[in-house]
């Protein structure tokens, strides 16, 4: 339990998967998974597999890595469970997800990442890493035991104080800086708070229409081009959290077709690829997160960022909430939406349908980048033999009617309730484990 | 006729007309009269639920509940619920169940009332916004077109100005929306900062200076100035609000003489409007007010007694 170096995957097994078509091309091919790698490619007639998938030419990628989920525990497990929340994961196709740290307490020392990662692996559905606040109690006053974290056996080394903007620029100079000595990156929700005092909706006509206070996207753009600046100038490594306007697409565009020191990656939600403002009309929280939903000029730059690998990866931003807290009136409302079982539908929907990705492309912004951002070496890898077997099988054509109730999560808050969405996890193999299939989990512990 | 009354947004001229029409009725009815009861609502609960403070919107939809005989019940609950109190929605469901048969809702944030018709919407109680947020005041907007209306007749290529906090004003915006429905001209003035974004698309004039317009308009209502949501400095001082957007009196004769003053309370004499206009025989205040009643019996005769017309 101890041994958090490796997944080990299950010695000897052996998984065969009938008739898969990696990255959507060619011909079916089948696939052995042996000790939780990619053993073999090919044709394989008659097997002495331990069990065999027939994916009947489905699509395979590699498993799906999340760099922004909030999975609640501890502190809300009335929300949402490192269990429920590794379920809906593996369901939706995810060999990893990163755990944000606003927590209660809140994730910025080492026995509560100890505590996460602990949990992640005893549940064993899926690679649930830790992110580390960057200040204390996220209160954006001094830095959190960034080192502590980093160090500690939850290996943390991405940093966000998600759900708060580290606004201080000095404070967030000296986060990029202090995380260069262990390769960390900076997770930045880039909202300017003087700008958006009591925020409910994105400033527009429709938010002024119905009476909400407005969370202008240049609160977002100024503190994104801040920190381009500031991680310019310190080397360091920031990742722009849920890029929601047209704006941000096009500084990140300009700026990252410079050469300039330090890094700069940035994830877009699903929700900021499908949904507008135009929902807000019955006040219905299920709707409300931050960043709001903007407007279909944001949707469509959204989507063209990411296609374009302006925006390196797709981020669920999974924020369960309990009833009481989306059941009330729009401001009282808690911000967030369920994302984790409805990512790869909204992706396929609004980027492979009308053309904007191929399957590489997914790979790409749902595994690959994410992967490397987060500095996990074992995921985003190659479907490929010697990989490490993170993947996860595909039907392109399947269509599914979204329903809050039957998600594995423990809370219902989804904004896809009733819609109909194209593409379907079959399977999730993490570690060389099934880990989901056919909607259900196959939870082992003491994997990770 | 109408569900609930959540908005002035959307309502047709019809309907807009149809209430308009039965203010006008019952006022008439009751005029003169030594015991002013009508036995209409008898046997009905209307219960008022004010999470904000308010005298006169809340003792206006007494007034008018109790004057159609109606069992008036006034909830005053302090703070909202995001406190440790109890929801909104269990409240809401507890005096439904208790027997309201509409409740009348005014509440700090935006789109409560759209929720809380919602909630109840199995259970036949009716919901009216008495003020929601900076969201939507519908039956001041109705209680000023009735004004309006009295003062100039048909609204119909009327050019009414509206002067003030735009951006907070629930008041604005349903008044934007039902004089636009009455086919009345709108021009909006307010300083930039208080102007809400997109405001064009509301169907009227946005304009920053008053002066120009003053010649123009049939009817110019000032807006109060909410000082408690006023957390962002949008204008430097009331001394030089006042002197922009204030109704003096030398601006208030730049006005047609038979231009009607409106405000809908309370007021901040000196500030917004000058105390010798407040007081003029062209400011429509106590009208605005005593109308306020009529509308408003209107509107609960118009959700609580059934279909049909009183005509």
């Amino acid at each position: 339990m101890n041994d958090v170096e490796r997944p080990a995957g299950d010695p000897g097994r052996r998984t065969l998967l009938r008739e898969v078509r990696p990255y959507g091309t060619g011909e079916p091919v089948d696939l052995l998974i042996e000790n939780g790698v990619v053993a073999a490619i090919g044709q394989q007639t008659g097997t002495d597999a331990d069990e065999i998938v027939h994916a009947g030419g489905a699509v395979l990628l590699p498993g799906f890595v999340d760099p922004h989920t909030h999975l609640r525990e501890p502190g809300r497990e009335d929300a949402e469970t490192v269990e429920t929340g590794s379920a809906a994961a593996a369901l939706g196709g995810y060999t990893a997800v990163l755990a944000m740290a606003n927590t209660d307490p809140v994730a910025d020392n080492a026995v509560v990442v100890e505590h996460v990662r602990r949990r992640g692996r005893e549940i064993g559905l899926v690679d649930v890493r830790p992110v580390g606040a960057v200040t204390a109690g996220l209160a954006g006053q001094r830095l959190a035991e960034i080192g502590a974290m980093a160090r500690s056996r939850a290996e943390v080394r991405v940093f966000s104080d998600d759900g708060h903007c580290v606004d201080d620029p000095l404070l967030m100079r000296r986060a990029l800086e202090y995380t260069r000595a262990f390769g960390g990156v900076v997770a930045q929700h880039a909202q300017d708070p003087r700008l958006t005092p009591d925020s409910q909706a994105h400033e527009g006509p429709n938010a002024a229409r119905l009476g909400l206070a407005g969370w202008p996207a240049a609160a977002e753009e100024s503190v994104v081009a801040r920190d381009c600046m500031l991680a310019e100038h310190t080397g360091g490594a920031l990742h722009v959290c849920h890029v929601s306007s047209a704006g941000t697409a096009e500084f990140l565009r300009w700026w990252r077709s410079r050469a300039t020191g330090g890094s700069v990656s940035a994830e877009v939600t699903p929700h900021h690829l499908l949904l507008t403002d135009e929902l807000l009309e019955t006040y219905d929280p299920r709707y409300k997160v931050n960043p709001p939903l903007r407007t279909d000029e944001d949707v469509r730059a959204l989507r063209a960022a990411l296609a374009e690998g302006v925006v390196d990866c797709v981020a669920t931003d999974h924020a369960p909430h309990a009833d009481q807290d989306k059941d009330c009136e729009w401001s009282a409302a808690r911000p967030g939406m369920l994302g984790l079982q409805t990512a790869l539908s909204v992706l396929v929907r609004t980027m492979v349908r009308p053309g904007l990705l191929d399957w590489r492309g997914v790979a790409r912004v749902l595994s690959e980048a994410p992967a490397r951002i987060a500095g996990l070496s074992e995921q985003g890898r190659p479907v490929a033999v010697g990989e490490p077997a993170n993947l996860t099988l595909v039907d392109p054509d399947a269509e599914w009617t979204v329903r809050g109730a039957e998600l594995a999560s423990t809370s219902v808050n989804t904004p896809f309730e009733g819609m109909v969405l194209p593409g379907r996890v079959l399977a999730t193999i993490s570690a060389g484990r099934i880990t989901a299939r056919d909607g259900k989990v196959e939870p082992v512990g003491g994997r990770f | 006729m109408i569900r609930h009354l959540l908005t002035a947004d959307g309502l047709d001229g019809e309907t807009v007309n149809t209430v308009l029409d039965t203010a006008d009725t019952l006022k008439r009815t009751l005029l003169g009269r030594e015991v002013r009861k009508l036995p209409t609502l008898r046997g009905r609960t209307v219960i008022t639920m004010f999470y904000e403070n308010s005298t006169r919107t809340r003792v206006s939809f007494e007034v008018a509940g109790k004057w159609m005989s109606a069992d008036v019940i006034n909830v005053s609950a302090s703070g909202s619920s995001t406190g440790k109190g109890e929801s909104l929605r269990d409240t809401a469901l507890t005096l439904s169940a208790a027997g309201a048969d509409c409740v009348i809702l005014r509440h700090g944030a935006s789109g409560a009332p759209h929720r809380l018709a919602e909630w109840l919407d199995h259970t036949g109680t009716k919901v009216v916004n008495a003020g929601d947020g900076t969201h939507e005041h519908p039956t001041q907007a109705l209680l000023d077109a009735a004004t309006l209306r009295e003062r100039l007749g048909e609204l119909a290529g009327r050019r009414i100005g509206i002067v003030g906090d735009l951006l907070h004003s629930r008041v604005a915006r349903s008044n934007v929306h039902l004089l636009r429905t009455l086919g009345a001209e709108v021009v909006l003035i307010a300083p930039p900062t208080l102007v809400p974004e997109g405001v064009e698309s509301w169907g009227a004039t946005v304009t920053h200076e008053l002066d120009p317009q003053l010649p123009g308009l049939d009817a110019v209502m000032g807006l109060r100035v909410q000082a408690e949501r006023m957390n962002g400095g949008f204008f430097p001082t009331a001394r030089e609000y006042s002197i922009g957007y204030g109704l003096s009196a030398a601006r208030t004769a730049k006005l047609p003489e038979h231009a009607v003053v409106l405000h809908p309370g309370p007021m901040l004499r000196g500030m917004e409007i000058a105390p010798q206009v407040a007081d003029s025989p062209r400011a429509a205040v106590e009208q605005q007010v005593r109308n306020g009643v009529h509308v408003r019996m209107a509107v609960l005769y118009h959700l609580l007694a059934g279909e049909e017309s009183t005509a």
